[in-house]
């Protein structure tokens, strides 16, 4: 059914610490390799080694140049994908059923079996969670590896999205946003995790980590330089001689 | 927004059918016998024909039935819902008076609002995305009706009230155009709301997340039209508005009736066209794009 549940029993999501990413992509390759040969359609490509290579990601890692006021720019590595949110424009827009939201985990899902390939769930989203799968004709989106972090089957340790499991530089962590004791909760509170887009209203239940704040070299150095020597010097002799009758020049 | 040619035909031809079964629904004298046989022909063709070539842009055309499930939170089934009901109503309402000579006034009524909700329908599929701010504006249902009704004016040959309902259009076209190129700004949505990163500085798009395209920019990122957008708004308005205008003006109701109603469509097809070509979707955003 394409009607919210009022409440979940869990809000099962991503952290995403965005002072960590060191945009690798590793989240998206293992996203796309798991993803594509278990829950529902594969993720197709269309003309892979040809000119114009295009294909259905779930997750896709993008870099931003922010420029504050003073110092250097930052580079910052934004990984994206589907951010499973409580009010989920993309499940009340469906005409068929086909999208949902579990009560029970939260999980915004697609029963590709209902699904006509319409786009609207598509257009509904602000954050560009979902593909229309071209060799299938239908909706493909994040299923927060739905069948991985149930599957007795796996190691304990493997229960996971396969992008969190991945990730080399820890910056995706997995939880009950829902439970203020969890650890991905007391992450968020400790590093005032944010909301992408808030005024859109979604209500997204992943968060992301903003980056900390840089140390500033100039500053250190501003501390310590009257305590140092100058280390350039006028230079002497021959060298002194040189540099005078090319100034002259 | 992609402007795909099946959901253009679809708006454009099933609104004008919609409108033309909107004046023989409500028309007090309506034609009977084959006279009325021709108009609904004329109507079933622009609105049936719109709604099939609606299912060209489906992945899944066919599990299109699945579309009427649900109707209780998503506006393309209260549409297909809608569509039906309107269809079918004017289908008996029509029967009766071509081979029975016999108006029944209370089914054209029903089937007149029907075919009416069928247009808001529509319209509310694209005024209800918050993501794309220049539809999300009670005035696309506005445009949406208006055009419908003065299309079914001019097709049923009501040259007065379609000259006034062909004003009333252009005027909210006009609006439409004008409110729409700030809305996105007004909506507050940009790349420091998308990315979070504002309070740190100004954000700029560095690198995208892959060298070649996706189907979020060919979907959502369109930007081919834009740069003749303003031309191609005075070329919709003209045909749409000014000729059919001037055309109803002149005597001949028949012959020139019938080139106002080619300009006339013409020209919506044209303000369709750009109805999705200059519609920015805040996606744009994560991709330093509008």
């Amino acid at each position: 059914m394409t009607q919210l549940p009022e409440k979940t029993e869990r809000k099962m999501g991503l952290v995403i610490d965005l002072d960590t990413c060191v945009g690798c992509h590793a989240c998206v390759v293992s996203c796309k390799g798991w993803n594509t040969e278990n829950y529902g359609a594969p993720l197709s490509d269309q003309n892979p080694y040809g000119a114009d290579p295009s294909g259905t990601f779930l997750n896709r890692v993008h870099s931003y140049e922010v420029q504050p006021e003073s110092g250097p720019a930052q580079l910052i590595h934004f990984p994206k994908s589907c951010l499973h949110c409580e009010d989920a424009p993309c499940v009340t827009v469906c005409p068929t059923g086909a999208s949902y939201k579990r009560t029970e985990d939260g999980i915004v899902l697609v029963n590709e079996k209902d699904c006509i390939g319409c786009g609207l769930c598509a257009w509904a989203c602000p954050y560009g969670a979902r593909e229309l799968d071209k060799a299938e004709g239908v909706m493909k989106k994040c299923t927060l590896c739905v069948d991985r972090i149930y599957n007795e089957n796996l190691p304990e340790e493997d229960r996971v999205p396969a992008c969190v499991r991945t990730c080399p530089s820890n910056a995706r962590h997995f939880g009950d946003l829902g439970d203020p004791d969890s650890a991905v909760s007391q992450l968020v509170a400790e590093r005032g995790g944010m909301d992408l887009m808030p005024e859109q209203g979604t209500k997204p239940v992943n968060k992301y980590l903003p980056p900390r704040p840089k140390d500033r070299l100039n500053e250190e150095i501003d501390i310590l330089a009257p305590l140092l020597a100058p280390v350039v010097e006028e230079p002497k002799g021959f060298l002194g001689w040189l540099d005078k009758t090319l100034e002259k020049l | 927004m992609h402007p795909a040619p099946s959901i253009i035909a679809f708006s454009t031809f099933s609104g004008l059918g919609l409108g033309l079964l909107f004046w023989l629904g409500i028309d007090p004298t309506a034609p009977t016998g084959w006279v009325a046989f021709a108009f609904f022909a004329i109507a079933y063709a622009l609105a049936v024909g719109g709604l099939i070539s609606s299912t060209f842009h489906l992945g899944r055309p066919e599990r299109a039935i699945k579309a009427f499930t649900q109707w209780q939170t998503s506006w393309l089934s209260r549409e297909a819902w809608c569509a039906v009901a309107a269809l079918v109503t004017m289908g008996i309402y029509a029967f009766l008076l071509v081979f029975f000579d016999t108006q029944v006034s209370i089914l054209g009524w029903i089937g007149a609002a029907f075919a009416l909700a069928t247009v808001y329908t529509t319209s509310m599929i694209y005024a209800q995305l918050k993501t794309v701010p220049r539809w999300n504006t009670a005035l696309t249902s506005a445009l949406f009706l208006s055009l419908s009704i003065a299309g079914g004016a001019l097709l049923s040959g009501r040259v007065t009230i379609g000259l006034v309902l062909l004003l009333v259009a252009g005027g909210l076209q006009a609006l439409w155009w004008k409110t729409g190129d700030t809305r996105f700004k007004e909506s507050g949505t940009d790349l420091k709301t998308a990315t979070g990163l504002g309070n740190i500085g100004e954000v700029r798009a560095f690198e995208p997340p892959h060298t070649g395209t996706n189907y979020l920019l060919n979907e959502m990122v369109y930007t081919v039209g834009r740069r003749h957008a303003q031309k191609l708004r005075m070329i919709a308005l003209v045909l749409m508005l000014v000729v059919p205008v001037f055309l109803l003006l002149l005597p001949y109701p028949h012959i020139f009736g019938l080139l106002a109603l080619i300009s006339h469509i013409a020209g919506v097809l044209v303000s369709r066209w750009l109805f999705f070509a200059e519609a920015e979707h805040v996606v744009g955003l994560y991709y330093g794009m509008r």
